[in-house]
């Protein structure tokens, strides 16, 4: 390029264009292949079988089968989100704050990036040979504690038994997300705390706590959200005789399930709503904590 | 600190169990198949089966395919977003998030919708072209690690001068992208590579709804019908991400801003 003959403005402007150039695969394809595909399903929507415009869709939502299946899916995503929070944040703690040795630490970031990968198929059979009904754990319960879980009540493929399953993914991605947010409470914060006289638990109230609730909401979020859009792992544990609306969503691509495409387009509108509400609290509650970990 | 170890240590404990018992127990069941005596016999069957070969090197192909198609996508992006183009970093990065706001199976029910046999553009059409559409929604589904992991490689250079020495030694653009910046940010790009085949090679939702013949919908329909197999799948998939992620610390530790 013998841009440098050129008036410095007319050299720019052409850099510049050339900098859109090369920036424009990557618009296209999120256009193509992310923006439209999801515009597609929402002006669908708000169409009926004709093409016109109608909110006839999103009233059919209300039928008692799909709220079923909206509630069952929200349930279940705040149960694994809430018990993957307390637990991860717990378990984040020991280790990190807890004067454990050092190679504690790398060993569960590396297992936990390991784990919170380790979803979908596999995790379902991993569950079923652990706590199916020939599972090792409900085998040595048996044997050990002359206790069958099967009979008290409990079934892997039920509200409590996916919500166990999900956990296994959701406690490591919890350890990963708020591991930053535990590094960044100074050590000088607890040292003053300590010097005007504060306790352990005013420390944790007072301070600690109001540091770290942002992260610990939008942690929340990220994994309510994570557990929301997932079917594989419920699929293959349950098959479809277990009313997840992803699953319920899966009938319907399948095979028209609802007898209504357009009433389709609507069930993966509110999925959208749902997981982008929960998403966009998380990003903003992340850049307001990103804050103190400066 | 000089309170007891004792809370903290049980804590790790608790998760530690949480974490190795079930795949203890799922080990243990994998050789389980013969019955009164433990054996590899459900590993033999299930890499025996033809169909668990075509579709492991299935996912395997669609996979690489994937990386290389991020990889040409996210790196010249993210280098003129950082060098020429800063204004345009939050539609960019609000691009990359997208992915994880939109579940998968809904990304390709709009496939689905907007790429039919009787579409402008029918991707659906052929068994070939199908193909590229998964190839193109597993991009999306990696695009927010592979921009992440590439984005933060890129802070870690100081891209402004190697491009301007480049550029003084009469460096095309291309050539700059490939012998210049790809070499300095290799690691960020090779930990992005192997998460995305982490995430691609077992993937179930989007394999399965476009009809492909991938890993996960093959681990779905013998989980269906067989006993033991599931389990040796599961210990298979549990070891293809171990050693994803073991490449991952492995290249990173290998990293020129660990030497220094």
């Amino acid at each position: 390029m013998s841009t440098t003959a050129l008036p410095a403005t007319v050299a720019r402007e052409k850099r510049l264009s050339l900098s859109w150039l090369g920036i424009a695969p990557f618009i296209l394809f999120s256009l193509m292949f992310l923006l439209l595909p999801a515009a597609n399903l929402i002006i669908g929507a708000f169409q009926d079988a004709d093409g016109h415009f109608t909110l006839q869709n999103i009233i059919n939502l209300g039928q008692p089968a799909i709220i079923r299946s909206y509630t069952l899916s929200l349930q279940i995503s705040a149960a694994s989100a809430f018990g993957g929070v307390l637990i991860g944040f717990f378990l984040a703690m020991a280790t990190i704050l807890g004067g454990l040795p050092r190679w504690v630490r790398p060993t569960l970031m590396t297992f936990s990036g390991v784990a919170s990968q380790f979803a979908g198929v596999p995790l379902a059979f991993a569950f079923m040979a652990t706590l199916g009904r020939t599972g090792l754990v409900t085998a040595l319960l048996f044997t050990l504690f002359d206790l069958n879980i099967y009979r008290t009540g409990f079934n892997l493929l039920s509200f409590l038994g996916l919500t166990l399953t999900y956990l296994y993914f959701q406690i490591p991605l919890m350890v990963l997300v708020i591991s930053p947010a535990l590094d960044g409470l100074k050590r000088e914060w607890r040292e003053a705390a300590s010097i005007l006289g504060a306790t352990g638990l005013q420390y944790w109230r007072m301070i600690a706590f109001p540091v770290l609730w942002p992260s610990l909401l939008g942690a929340f979020l990220l994994l309510f959200a994570n557990a929301f859009g997932a079917i594989a792992t419920a699929y293959a544990l349950t098959g479809s005789s277990f009313n997840l609306v992803t699953i319920l969503l899966y009938a319907q691509i399948r095979g028209d399930a609802l007898h209504d495409p357009n009433l389709g387009y609507a069930l993966a509108l509110g999925m959208i709503v749902i997981t982008g509400v929960s998403n966009g609290a998380y990003i903003w509650l992340a850049s307001r904590s990103a804050r103190w970990t400066r | 600190m000089k309170t007891t170890r004792f809370f903290p240590w049980l804590g790790f404990a608790i998760g530690a169990i949480y974490f190795l018992v079930p795949l203890i127990a799922t080990f243990e069941f994998s050789l389980r198949m013969q019955r009164g005596t433990y054996s590899f016999k459900a590993y033999q069957v299930v890499l025996a089966d033809p169909n668990f070969q075509a579709s492991f090197s299935y996912s395997a192909l669609i996979a690489l395919l994937t990386i290389i198609v991020g990889i040409a996508l996210v790196v010249p992006t993210a280098y003129l977003v950082q060098l020429k183009l800063p204004r345009l970093r939050p539609v960019v990065e609000f691009m990359t998030l997208l992915p994880l706001v939109v579940p998968a199976i809904v990304i390709v029910f709009g496939y689905l919708r907007m790429y039919n046999s009787s579409s402008w553009l029918p991707l659906t059409g052929s068994a070939r072209s199908t193909d590229l559409l998964l190839v193109f929604a597993y991009v999306t589904l990696s695009l927010p690690y592979m921009y992440r992991s590439v984005d933060t490689a890129l802070r870690t250079i100081d891209i402004r001068t190697l491009t301007e020495a480049a550029q003084s030694l009469g460096s095309s653009w291309p050539r700059i992208l490939i012998q210049v910046i790809l070499p300095n940010i290799r690691v960020g790009v090779l930990s992005g590579a192997f998460l995305t085949f982490a995430i691609v090679i077992g993937e179930f939702t989007m394999a399965s709804l476009l009809n492909r013949p991938a890993f996960g919908p093959y681990m779905q329909l013998i989980g269906a019908n067989r006993a033991y197999e599931p389990a040796a799948l599961a210990v298979i998939a549990f070891a293809i991400t171990w050693a994803c992620m073991g490449l991952i610390q492995l290249v990173a530790s290998f990293s020129p801003a660990q030497k220094r």
